[in-house]
Parts: C-alpha cells; sequence; structure tokens
C-alpha cells in the first residue's frame, strides 16, 4: 500500500493527467464530418480509412507534415484511404495563402467556426486521427514527428486497410 | 514531538495542498487557452526576438552590465506547437 504522501502527489498528478487528456481515444467514434458545417468539398468516407488531420496556417509542425500526408495520398488512396485535412484557421484568407502554396493532393477543408475542433478537443496543434472503416478512432498521433511518425502511420494504415472485420 | 505524531500531520497538509491544486485546476473560470486557440499567440509579433536591432541591442545590455550572454536563444512562437 503507498504511504499517504506518496498517494496524494500521485492522485494529484493523475488527475492533471485525466484534466490535460479528454480528447478522443481509440475506440471512441469519431464525431460526423458531414455535420461538422466544414466548408469545402468532403470526399466520401463511407467505409473507408479516414485520416483527419488538424491543422492550422500559423502552426509549424502542420507545414511539414502536409508533405509526408501527400506521399500516403500516393500510395495508399487507390487502396482506400482518405485524406481529410481540417483547417482551424480563423482567418480564411491564411487558409486560402497555406492552400495555394503547399497545393495538397488531398481534401483539406475549413473548419471556420472551430466547431469540429472544439468537440474533438485535440491535444496539441497538429494532430491526426485515423479512424477505421466504422467510423471509430483506431489510432491518434499529438504533434508532428517527421519520418517516425510518417513510417508508425503507414503500418497502422496497412494494417486498418487489411482489416474487413469493422465496417459501418 | 515524536516521527510517528508528525507523519500524520504532514500527510493531512499534504492532503489539503493536493485539494487546494486540485480545485484550483477545476475552476472553470480560468482561461485556458486551447491549443487550436493560438493563433495569436503564433503571430510573427509575439516573437520575442523579431527586432534583430533590439535582439543585438539587449544582448549587448546583457553582456555589457550583466556580465551575461547566451540562453536567449528558444525557437518557436508561443503556440506551444514547435
Amino acid at each position: 500500500m503507498l504511504p499517504p504522501t506518496r498517494f496524494f502527489v500521485a492522485a494529484a498528478l493523475g488527475s492533471l493527467t485525466l484534466i490535460a487528456r479528454a480528447g478522443l481515444k481509440p475506440g471512441d467514434l469519431f464525431p460526423s464530418l458531414v455535420a461538422a458545417g466544414l466548408s469545402g468539398s468532403l470526399p466520401a468516407t463511407e467505409g473507408r480509412i479516414v485520416l483527419v488531420d488538424f491543422w492550422a496556417s500559423w502552426c509549424a509542425p502542420c507545414k511539414a507534415s502536409f508533405p509526408a500526408y501527400a506521399r500516403l495520398q500516393a500510395d495508399y488512396a487507390a487502396r482506400g484511404l482518405v485524406i481529410v485535412a481540417v483547417s482551424i484557421d480563423e482567418n480564411p484568407a491564411a487558409y486560402a495563402t497555406f492552400v495555394k502554396r503547399f497545393h495538397p493532393p488531398f481534401a483539406t477543408l475549413q473548419d471556420t467556426s472551430q466547431q469540429l475542433v472544439t468537440q474533438v478537443k485535440v491535444p496539441t496543434m497538429p494532430t491526426c486521427y485515423l479512424l477505421g472503416r466504422d467510423g471509430r478512432v483506431r489510432f491518434y498521433h499529438e504533434g508532428f514527428h517527421g519520418e517516425i511518425m510518417e513510417r508508425d502511420l503507414r503500418r497502422e494504415i496497412e494494417t486498418l486497410l487489411a482489416d474487413h472485420t469493422t465496417s459501418s | 514531538m515524536s516521527i510517528t505524531t508528525v507523519r500524520p500531520v504532514i500527510a493531512l497538509l499534504l492532503a489539503a495542498l493536493s485539494i487546494a491544486v486540485l480545485g484550483g485546476c477545476a475552476n472553470p473560470k480560468l482561461v485556458r487557452v486551447k491549443p487550436w486557440e493560438r493563433a495569436q499567440l503564433a503571430d510573427y509579433m509575439m516573437r520575442p526576438d523579431r527586432d534583430p536591432l533590439a535582439t543585438a541591442n539587449a544582448e549587448h545590455v546583457y553582456t555589457s552590465r550583466e556580465s551575461a550572454t547566451g540562453g536567449r536563444e528558444v525557437g518557436g512562437s508561443g503556440c506551444g506547437c514547435n
């Protein structure tokens, strides 16, 4: 049994961790992208593996992540992966400038009212969620960590593509 | 006072401290800037080193008046995302 002092310290730290991580976890149902009121053309996501990325034009790691997502799009789109990059920019001009500069080959949408991001409660910027065919969160990544994260994403996408048991 | 009588008092004090700290965190009136609300913090104008001349001047002051230099090279702005 823990001594009282250690117990209270552990309880305090545990509570703070819970407060900090109140967002979606693997297994949770991801909110409907259709009902989120996003601006832009939403691709068909029904029954497909979806990678939802929350980004902003003012976020430096988000800029670094776009080439990696472009490579994932090139390698997996034909096999059923849909990438939906949701901008949380409140300034439409900043969004437009970013998209014009990077020309992402995947779908980019705007959450101008920040309705979806508030619902999802992303823990940091950027954060991406990998959804299974049933629309549930299977994996998520906080921040962007270069090649290591791209390798992890590829492994996770392969796992989800091979899994045909979970369909909507 | 013996150590056996002091221990429960310390434990009680730590418990009160934990409750006070957690109570403060749970206060809904506290303003928490969410990760998606940091556009203003990430703005170029929020960078302390945005003016090279002012930075060089500040460095000169630190070096010549306080014999201190360096330690100011923190990357990124205030968004906390890089």
